[in-house]
C-alpha cells in the first residue's frame, strides 16, 4: 500500500517538475531580454535539482543526493558568472 | 519495484504530502515566470521554488531516507542551506545587472539614481518633522 | 585561542558539514576537524572583517519572524499567480532610507528581502544609505517603508550595531 502511495505521488511530483522546467524553457526561448533568459536558466537549475532528488526517493538510493548538490553548485556559479557578464560585458575584471 | 515496501504507511503519506507540496509550489513559480509581464515582476517567481518548493521536497527526502534506514539522514539540510544562501546572491546580481542595462539604455519604467534618492529624501523629510 | 582557532564558528560549521556529508564516525570527526582547522586558518589570509554580534539572543526571534513572513508571502504570491487575469496588481519600486550601516547587517537584510517572495532587493546607495526594493503587490509605498524599518531594520540594528 505504502508503495502505491509513494510511486503515485512521486510520479505526479516529477510530472509537475518537468512541466515547471517546460515553462522555464518557454520563457528561456521567448526572452525578451538577456536577463530574463539568465533568470530562467537559474530557475531551471533549481527545478532540475529537485527532479534529481525525487528520482532519488523513487529508487531509494542516496547517490542522487550528491548529483543534486553538484547541480546546485553549478547553477549558482554559472548564474553568477552570467549576471556579472551582463553587468560589465566581461566575467573576470 | 522499489525498496519502499518496507516503509510504514504514515511515513509514505507524509513523504507524499511534502513532495507534492514542494512540486506544486515549484510549478506555481514556473507559471509565474511565464505569466508576469516584466523582468522585475518575474524575479519574484523563482523564490517560490527556492524557499518552500525546495524545502518541501528536501523534507520529504529526509523523512523517506531516515525512516528507510532507521537512522537520522540529515544531509539534505546542506542543500537547503546552500540554496537559501545562494538564491539572494544570484537574484541580487541579476537585478542589479538588469537595472544597470535599463538605465544605460535610458528605458522608462526603472527609477534613475536621482529619482531613487529624491523619493527617499521626500519620505525622510516627512519623518524629520 | 584566537591564534589557534581564529574563527571558531566557521570551524564548527565546517566540521558539521563534513559530518553531514560523510556520516558520523570517530575517524571522520578527526579528519573533519583537521580540514576545518586548516580551512579556517587559511581564512585569516583573506582578512575578512570580524562580525560583531551585540545581542545574539535576538537571532532566534529574527529567524521565526522571517519564517513566518516567508510562509505568508508564499501564500500571497501563489494566489496572485493562480488568479491570473482576474486579479489586478501593481508592481513598483520603493526607495527606503536606512539607518543601518553595519555591512553584515545589510547583507542579512538583503538575504531576508530577496528570499521572501514578493519583495526583491534591487540597489543600495552606500553614500546616502538609500535602499531600492521592488515589490510585486504594491498597495501603499509608505506602508512598505514602515514595514521594512520597524519589522527588520530595528531588530537588525539591535543585533549588529
Amino acid at each position: 500500500m505504502s508503495n502505491v502511495i509513494l510511486v503515485w505521488s512521486v510520479s505526479i511530483a516529477q510530472l509537475m517538475l518537468v512541466l515547471a522546467m517546460a515553462c522555464h524553457a518557454w520563457r528561456l526561448l521567448r526572452g525578451p531580454r538577456a536577463q530574463d533568459r539568465v533568470l530562467c536558466l537559474d530557475a531551471m537549475y533549481v527545478a532540475a535539482m529537485l527532479l534529481v532528488l525525487t528520482v532519488g526517493i523513487r529508487t531509494g538510493s542516496t547517490l542522487y543526493f550528491e548529483a543534486a548538490l553538484v547541480i546546485a553548485l553549478l547553477g549558482f556559479v554559472s548564474t553568477v558568472a552570467l549576471a556579472k557578464f551582463l553587468m560589465r560585458g566581461e566575467v573576470i575584471e | 519495484m522499489t525498496p519502499a515496501e518496507a516503509l510504514p504507511g504514515w511515513a509514505a503519506l507524509l513523504v507524499a504530502f511534502c513532495v507534492l507540496c514542494g512540486a506544486s509550489l515549484t510549478l506555481a513559480g514556473a507559471v509565474g515566470v511565464v505569466r508576469f509581464r516584466s523582468f522585475f515582476e518575474r524575479i519574484h517567481a523563482p523564490t517560490l521554488a527556492t524557499s518552500f518548493g525546495a524545502a518541501g521536497i528536501l523534507l520529504g527526502s529526509m523523512i523517506f531516507f531516515s525512516v528507510l534506514q532507521s537512522r537520522p539522514v540529515l544531509h539534505e539540510v546542506l542543500i537547503f542551506v546552500f540554496v537559501t544562501v545562494t538564491t539572494p546572491v544570484t537574484l541580487m546580481l541579476l537585478a542589479r545587472a538588469a537595472l544597470f542595462r535599463n538605465r544605460a539604455e535610458g528605458n522608462p519604467g526603472v527609477p534613475s539614481r536621482a529619482d531613487m534618492l529624491s523619493s527617499a529624501q521626500g519620505s525622510l523629510g516627512g519623518e524629520r518633522r | 585561542m584566537s591564534r589557534v582557532l581564529p574563527y571558531p564558528l566557521l570551524t564548527a560549521s565546517l566540521l558539521l558539514m563534513w559530518l553531514l556529508l560523510n556520516g558520523f564516525s570517530p575517524g571522520h570527526v578527526v579528519l573533519g576537524l583537521a580540514v576545518a582547522v586548516f580551512a579556517s586558518r587559511v581564512m585569516v589570509a583573506l582578512h575578512p572583517g570580524k562580525p560583531r554580534l551585540r545581542r545574539w539572543q535576538l537571532i532566534p526571534r529574527l529567524f521565526l519572524l522571517v519564517v513566518a513572513d516567508v510562509v505568508k508571502s508564499n501564500v500571497a504570491v501563489t494566489s496572485i499567480i493562480l488568479q491570473g487575469k482576474r486579479r489586478q496588481w501593481t508592481a513598483g519600486f520603493v526607495a527606503i532610507p536606512l539607518k543601518l550601516r553595519d555591512e553584515i547587517g545589510l547583507a542579512v537584510l538583503a538575504c531576508i528581502i530577496t528570499s521572501t517572495p514578493g519583495t526583491a532587493w534591487i540597489d543600495y546607495d552606500q553614500a546616502s544609505g538609500v535602499l531600492l526594493i521592488h515589490v510585486l503587490d504594491l498597495a501603499d509605498e509608505e506602508e512598505w517603508r514602515e514595514l521594512i524599518r520597524t519589522r527588520y531594520e530595528a531588530l537588525l540594528r539591535e543585533i549588529f550595531e
